[in-house]
């Protein structure tokens, strides 16, 4: 090994350090000035945070723990309790389906088949465009309107296969026009 | 007759000058003015108003513990975290008529002495939780919040906060660890939030519907309101109908009101060429009601008295289609899912359930596995630390007594599996 290759390097080329650039964790600093650092905020924190990266980093995370002076167990601990947290990287877009009982009845199997096959995806996946990440989920309370999918903050109610695969359709297109501005 | 959804129709309803227009914010002035808060809570006591969060407890007297308690900072929640599988009747009135809501908290605070209040909204309604930061902000512009209230030296402020997804959170107890940054799980009770709630202070947990309830409550009087509905459990009832009926949706109605009346007056019967099989009563945890049970009325004591519950008023309906197996599986999954892990038999217990029933379900299961289940459900319901566990196998243990035989036809091998619901759209 000649004396201007170092560790790094080595490392890197056998794919085992990461090449990807540091997270820019500004944003969370700034985020919890504004909020408090309040034990009671933490939920509204990591919201937050999840806001701006779209999932909860683990570096996030631990600054969090740090700058409120909390225990990153406990951090973890509240990440992993509630299903809205993620710890990893999600697509562009939420597709929620709903698989409560009301839905389920009135043929919210073949609305979650068609988005299965559409995205090529299951429960908890993300694209690998990262277009979408689709997740089942239960009752989301607006049954009157089963079967219901989310997209990201609105919920589409009274859907069948058919309607479903247009409201995804569009849901590309968008994605696509506002991708090539 | 109309009084939770009297602003519902109403052009931009949400706004604060729709709610104006109809008596809003009249009845908070009136008890600032001219009520003590301890009037304030005898009012709400003649009103005989129950709780519309599932246990139906009497909010006048819920007040009325937390106003003798004498610590302060006191506080008023409003449990909007409406999670129950069934139940979208509290949405109507977040994304609606949000200034009935704030108007019942402020009068609840001015009669317990509380100046700080939540809202605690599941994190699926982000729209309602828009809905009500833009109302609140409308009603502080106007002095019907904020401090010293219409110049009555009353403080008041309320918070928003957004559920992450947990179900548990709609319990009191859980909702309010959440509200201080943990995980949401469950307190032992006693002692109740009344006297050791939000940072262990004195604290009103109320829903949605129980709020919305309190101004015209003020404003005609607790007498009118206790001789609406029946005696027990006076006023109206948002019933959130679903399922297989023509018209799901939600009706407004004098409590009491019959499952037959509902069902077939309210929200145009069955599908055509179907018929009733079954109705869930309250919601994915109470026992299920057969066509022998039509006749019941939908109010806490009349459900009581057959073994099963009103809980939130959710009315989920089936018709033939349905496959009471498969239901009472999806319905037990949830809980499994949602059990936040705290005690053994919520726990356990409910992921042996499912995996009897997933049995059942794929054609290996025997006759004495509907004992198990009975047995295990039993177990669940007597030991369990919350009232999540303890109301979690009521869909199981009912399905199983009503319908007995199709999970029979399901270990005998000949279930009609191919014509099951998911066909029926
Ligand atoms: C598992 C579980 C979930 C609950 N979910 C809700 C809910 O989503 N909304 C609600 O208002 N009450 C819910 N409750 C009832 C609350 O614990 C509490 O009784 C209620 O908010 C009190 O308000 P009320 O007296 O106005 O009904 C739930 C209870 C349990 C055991
Ligand atoms: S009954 Fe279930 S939800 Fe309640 S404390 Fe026990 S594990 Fe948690
Ligand atoms: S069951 Fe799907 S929205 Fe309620």
């Amino acid at each position: 090994m000649s004396a201007d290759v170092t560790l790094e390097d080595v490392r890197q080329d056998a794919g085992l350090e990461e090449t990807e650039e540091p997270l820019d964790l500004a944003p969370v600093q700034r985020i919890i000035e504004s909020l408090g650092e309040t034990k009671g905020m933490l939920i509204p924190v990591l919201q937050e945070v999840q806001k701006v990266y779209g999932y909860v980093p683990e570096e996030a995370a631990d600054m969090v723990a740090d700058l409120m002076g909390i225990y990153p167990s406990q951090v973890f601990g509240v990440l992993t309790f509630y299903t809205q947290f993620h710890l990893t990287p999600r697509g562009r877009h939420i597709i929620r389906a709903c698989s409560g009982t009301a839905c389920h009845v009135r043929g919210g199997k073949s609305v979650i088949s068609k988005l299965e096959h559409m995205l090529g995806i299951g429960h908890g996946e993300t694209t690998e465009d990262m277009f979408a990440s689709f997740e089942k989920v239960a009752c989301l309370g607006a049954c009157g309107l089963a079967p219901v999918i989310m997209i990201d903050n609105d919920a589409h109610g009274q859907l069948d296969a058919v309607k479903t695969e247009r409201i995804m359709e569009n849901l590309r297109e968008m994605d696509m026009m506002k991708r090539g501005e | 007759m109309k009084i939770l959804t009297r602003n519902i129709d109403r052009p931009n309803p949400a706004h604060i000058d729709s709610y104006l227009v109809n008596e809003g914010y009249v009845a908070l002035p009136r008890a600032l003015n001219e009520m003590k808060p301890e009037e304030v809570i005898d009012e709400v006591k003649f009103s005989r108003l129950r709780g519309r969060g599932g246990a139906g407890f009497p909010a006048g007297m819920k007040w009325d513990f937390a106003s003798r308690d004498r610590r302060k900072p006191k506080y008023i929640i409003c449990n909007a975290d409406e999670g129950e599988p069934g139940t979208f009747k509290d949405r109507v009135l977040i994304e609606k008529d949000p200034h009935a809501i704030l108007e019942g908290m402020a009068i609840a605070g001015y009669a317990v002495g509380a100046e700080y209040g939540f809202i605690y909204i599941r994190g699926e309604y982000p729209v309602g939780a828009r809905i009500l930061e833009r109302a609140i902000a409308e009603a502080e512009k106007r002095s019907f919040l904020g401090r010293n209230i219409l110049n009555s030296g009353f403080n008041f402020h309320i918070v928003v906060h957004r559920g992450a997804g947990a179900y548990i959170c709609g319990e009191e107890t859980a909702l309010i660890e959440s509200l201080e940054g943990k995980r949401g799980q469950s307190r032992i009770r006693p002692p109740f939030p009344v006297n050791v709630g939000y940072s262990n202070l004195p604290t009103v947990v109320n829903n949605v519907e129980t709020l919305a309830s309190v101004a015209p409550i003020i404003l005609r009087g607790g007498n009118w309101y206790a001789n609406i509905g029946t005696h027990e459990c006076p006023g109206t009832k948002l019933y959130s109908v679903s399922g297989h009926v023509r018209n799901p949706g939600v009706y407004e109605l004098p409590m009491g009101v019959t499952l037959r009346e509902l069902v077939f007056e309210h929200a145009g019967g069955m599908r055509e060429n179907r018929t009733f099989k079954a109705a869930f009563p309250g919601g994915a945890s109470s026992a299920c009601l057969d066509e022998s049970e039509l006749d019941v009325r939908l109010d806490f004591n009349s459900l009581a008295a057959v073994g099963s519950m009103l809980g939130s008023g959710a009315v989920m309906v089936l018709d033939d289609t349905a496959d009471m197996v498969k239901v009472a599986h999806v319905l037990i999954k949830f809980f499994e899912h949602e059990s936040c892990g705290k005690c053994t038999p919520c726990r356990e217990g409910l992921f042996w359930v499912r995996r009897v029933l997933d049995a059942i379900l794929e054609g290996r299961g025997t006759e004495a596995d509907l004992d198990l289940l009975l047995d295990v459900c039993e177990g669940i319901r007597s030991t369990s630390f919350c009232g999540l566990g303890e109301a979690s196998i009521n869909p199981v243990v009912s399905t199983i007594k009503k319908f007995r035989h199709e999970y029979m036809a399901y270990i005998r091998g000949q279930s009609l599996a191919e014509s099951s619901m998911e066909e029926a759209s």
